[in-house]
């Protein structure tokens, strides 16, 4: 069974439809990526997988469960952590901090159900710091600072610094050091790489691929179609909110249509211009 | 004519003159928040310099009433360029919030140099026109309510020629729909600005002159209420919507007019802030918008600056709570120490606001509401079951930390500075009720004969007695604020306070921690309010009023946002400085808004920063 499904996905914007009839599945440990021409509707679809944004129709099957209609952070508490595309760091948190709200969905005051429940139990832990409230502070403290290590030395000087005071870079590695402390089962990545240079975007790919090895299931918005085919088991392509095309990376490179979503005009590969465009994709 | 139908006339008369009034207030705030995207709390002032301007022109100088609209119109244009100037060109790249508070700093300012210079008391205003009434079907109109209609309609149509047809009026509404593209074309982006500023303190200068004709009285606080229910019809017909302010000056005008020949007259001032809020929980951009939510923007909705801030360790701050509880022992002076005490309460306060606006980032301007319903809670329940003042403070505390909640509960969808509005309404709403329910708060007469604060049987009446009782539970609220901010909840907060839409992604449940910032915030406020009631002996429904609210915000934004320390230390700073400078205290509202714009203007994190 796929660990994500999405059947017929469709946003309309006030007569726009930004995701139109999207639909195709993830498998456990899988590494899909979306692309397509800017406007496409990547993102407005990250932001339906991930309740920041709801459908107009078309369903959301995650584990077996429909997610349809939850509010975000239940999103999150399923076990789906995304980061964004411009980058949404927390800027006056520390480095630490920020990773820390990533676990935010697996403190045990957080979990329950009942509102009240919920209030009671986060000002019984503030207030009077039972043993076991220390010690899952402790311990998410610990893997926090382990995720951040995985970063080497670009992150682990900066733990007390607040995020506002690092490169760019840093914050898009510290929005996944916090999607990560979520422990999640399924991560969006929206553009992990956009405004990197290429040493950091060859670091980055090689810490996506170990996230993969590892066997963590992501989905993946990306630009840079040379990661997109060294990472991928398969890819969908957007264009105008449709999917207009799906399957493994070598396929995908000489799709008709793919080329012509990129380019927006019909050439043949082996005729010049299009060779150049086949470049320009791979 | 049947009486009912009569009555129904003359209410929809005065209804639609009054909204006349609104709309012209309105119109103008429309102007300013389509091309500044700036709600302008100093357009109340504006109104009530304008009806100033009239009065002086009318009675002391005895000018024809054509050349007095003449002179309310300039000075008027010169006072919405400065405060254009003032609170918004040197502004525009700071938080969306910072201008509105400096607004209302602005609006302190002027409140206050009219006080000085005409006193706090009404003046009358005769009316110099015929008092013929003309009689039409029964229905009878007077002089002035014709000249009200004849100066709105004319300035409608004025309006609109000079917006569709002048080449500033072009620029203009250029600037409403996209500034930036605005000003790539060549459009002088703070001209534009300058000329709706002026424009709009215009229409509002004259309609304060109307008013005061209308009512034959002119007073300083006429502004505060004018500026929200100008502001009230101006979100009614959608916030930049010029016909739309019309139309929800008029609707807002006729609902009080036959709200108040239902009820009675205390529930005036009701109508427009159970609009207000309704139309912002409801339809945040107004009757006539096709858009159902407000702009998703990424916003901070209060005044975080970058910065790094300037702790004391805990053996500093222990030692200051040495120092100050041996305080004292030293000085005797009762007077210095009733000072002091006022500081810790409202420090309190400031500690309340801090954890809402600074650390949870919901900038909130009703605070006072929450004071009110502590006083009203805890003095109810020593007077009327008589409880024990200690059992009756705490109880207090947690009424009004459940109250306070649920009522805020509908401002939870909102964001940014559409949070600070509501919280405004909602702290008016409280003491609108209060006023209103009689049976329950003995309305306008108010609650009197409070017992004194007692511990464990003990009176507390000499001064020390109650500086040592204010300033202890000023520790115990500091320290109750210190475990939750230490503890995963003051991360939380932070969180929401920095991007709300991320700290959702992550599983934060937006809800439950903006009702516990609240919750906590409004059990400390509610404590201070109690317990300063029990030290007055006497409150009613103008004890604490949103002067109380935007004071104690000051204290907040001088100490640094979210920054404990910081909200003693402003309470304690704007406390003290005017009672220490003699004669300052009669100033002292001129120094608080002096004090708001500086500190927005040249050190928006605070004194020691915002955390």
């Amino acid at each position: 069974m796929a660990l994500l499904e999405v059947k017929n996905l469709s946003r309309n914007f006030a007569g726009v439809l930004a995701v139109d009839k999207v639909s195709f599945a993830v498998k456990e440990g899988e590494t899909v990526s979306v692309i397509g021409p800017n406007g496409a509707g990547k993102t407005t679809l990250f932001n339906l997988l991930t309740g920041q944004d709801q459908p107009t129709e078309g369903e959301i099957v995650f584990e077996g469960q429909s997610l349809i209609g939850l509010p975000a952070d239940q999103f999150a508490s399923h076990g789906i952590a995304r980061t964004f595309q411009h980058g949404r760091v927390f800027g006056n948190l520390s480095v630490l901090d920020n990773v820390l709200v990533g676990a935010h969905a697996r403190r045990r005051a957080v979990q329950s159900r009942l509102p009240l429940g919920g209030l009671a139990s986060e000002l019984w832990a503030a207030l009077f710091r039972p043993a076991a409230t220390k010690a899952e502070e402790k311990a998410l403290r610990q893997t926090a600072e382990t995720i951040i290590a995985r970063f080497g030395e670009r992150l682990t000087p900066r733990l007390q610094q607040p995020a506002y005071s690092l490169s760019y870079a840093n914050r898009r590695r510290v929005e996944i050091a916090r999607a990560l402390a979520l422990q999640p089962r399924l991560l969006l990545l929206d553009e992990p790489t956009a405004g990197m240079n290429p040493t950091e975007t060859a670091e980055m790919l090689a810490f996506i691929r170990l996230l993969k090895q590892q066997g963590l299931t992501i989905l993946l918005i990306e630009h840079k179609l040379s990661l997109v085919m060294q990472l991928s088991n398969h890819v969908i392509v957007m264009d105008n909110g449709q999917k207009i095309a799906e399957g493994p990376p070598e396929v995908i490179r000489n799709d008709e249509r793919v080329i012509e979503a990129y380019l927006g005009r019909k050439q043949r590969l082996d005729q010049p211009a299009a060779n150049e465009a086949a470049t320009v994709i791979v | 004519m049947p009486h009912f139908l009569r009555t129904f006339f003359d209410q929809t008369i005065n209804g639609l003159v009054i909204g006349n009034i609104y709309a012209l207030t309105a119109v103008g705030l429309a102007l300013i928040f389509g091309v500044g995207n700036l709600i302008n709390f100093a357009h109340g002032s504006v109104y009530m310099i304008g009806a100033y301007v009239g009065w002086v022109c009318v009675t002391q100088l005895h000018m024809p009433l054509v050349a007095t609209f003449g002179v309310v119109a300039v000075i008027c244009g010169l006072l919405g360029m400065g405060i254009e100037r003032i609170g918004l060109r040197r502004l525009q790249n700071s938080a969306r919030i910072a201008p509105l508070l400096a607004t209302i700093g602005i609006s302190f300012v002027l409140d206050q140099l009219v006080q000085i210079i005409f006193s706090p008391n009404p003046q009358s205003f005769p009316n110099p026109l015929p008092t013929t009434r003309l009689q039409i079907g029964g229905v009878s109109i007077g002089m002035t309510d014709l000249l009200i209609a004849a100066i709105g309609i004319g300035i409608g149509i004025i309006l609109f020629l000079f917006l569709r047809y002048t080449k500033i009026g072009w620029a203009l509404r250029a600037t409403a729909q996209d500034r930036d593209a605005a000003q790539q074309m060549g459009v002088d982006v703070n001209r534009v600005n300058q000329a709706a500023f002026a424009l709009a303190a215009i229409l509002g200068g004259i309609a304060g002159m109307l008013i005061g004709l209308y009512f034959n009285t002119v007073y300083p606080t006429m502004s505060f209420q004018a500026g929200l229910k100008g502001f009230a019809a101006n979100l009614l017909g959608g916030l930049g919507n010029i016909p739309g302010s019309i139309i929800g000056g008029l609707v807002l005008g006729l609902v009080e007019s036959y709200g108040v020949a239902l009820f009675g007259a205390t529930y005036r001032n009701l109508f427009a802030f159970v609009i207000l809020i309704a139309v912002l929980v409801i339809r945040p951009n107004g009757l006539f918008s096709r858009k159902r939510q407000a702009p998703p923007e990424p916003l901070t909705g209060t005044f975080i600056a970058n910065n790094k801030p300037i702790t004391l360790p805990v053996w500093g701050v222990i030692a200051l709570a040495v120092i100050a509880l041996l305080l004292p022992f030293f000085v005797g002076d009762p007077y210095f120490l009733q000072i002091l005490t006022n500081a810790w309460l409202l420090g309190m306060v400031a500690l309340s606001v801090t954890l809402v606006t600074g650390t949870a980032g919901q900038t909130s301007l009703g605070q006072a509401g929450f004071l009110a319903i502590g006083a009203y809670a805890s003095a109810l329940l020593t007077l009327r079951l008589h409880w024990p003042f200690e059992l009756a403070l705490l109880a207090a505390g947690l009424i009004t930390a459940i109250l306070g909640t649920l009522l805020v509960l509908p401002a939870f969808r909102l964001r940014a500075h559409y949070v600070a509005i509501a919280t405004l309404g909602i702290g008016e709403i409280v003491n609108q009720v209060i006023l209103n329910w009689n049976g329950l708060t003995n309305g306008v007469m108010g609650l009197t004969n409070l017992p004194p604060p007692t511990f464990l049987g003990v009176v507390a009446v000499l001064p020390h007695q109650i500086y040592w009782y204010s300033l202890i539970l000023l520790l115990l609220g500091a320290l109750f604020q210190w475990q939750l901010l230490r503890s995963p909840l003051g991360r939380t907060w932070r969180a929401i306070r920095e991007d709300d839409i991320a700290a959702q992604a992550y599983g934060i449940n937006l809800n439950r921690y903006k009702a516990l910032a609240f919750a906590a915030s409004a059990f400390i406020a509610g404590i201070s309010g109690a317990f300063t009631g029990h030290m007055y002996t006497y409150i009613n429904h103008e004890t604490f009023t949103n002067t109380t609210s935007i004071l104690v915000l000051t204290m907040v934004i001088l100490g640094g946002m979210g920054n404990m320390l910081g909200a003693v230390v402003g309470a304690v700073a704007l406390t003290v400085l005017p009672e220490l400078f003699r004669g300052m205290a009669d100033y002292r509202y001129l120094f608080y808004g002096l004090a708001l714009i500086m500190m927005i203007r040249y050190r928006p994190q605070g004194l020691l920063g915002s955390i």
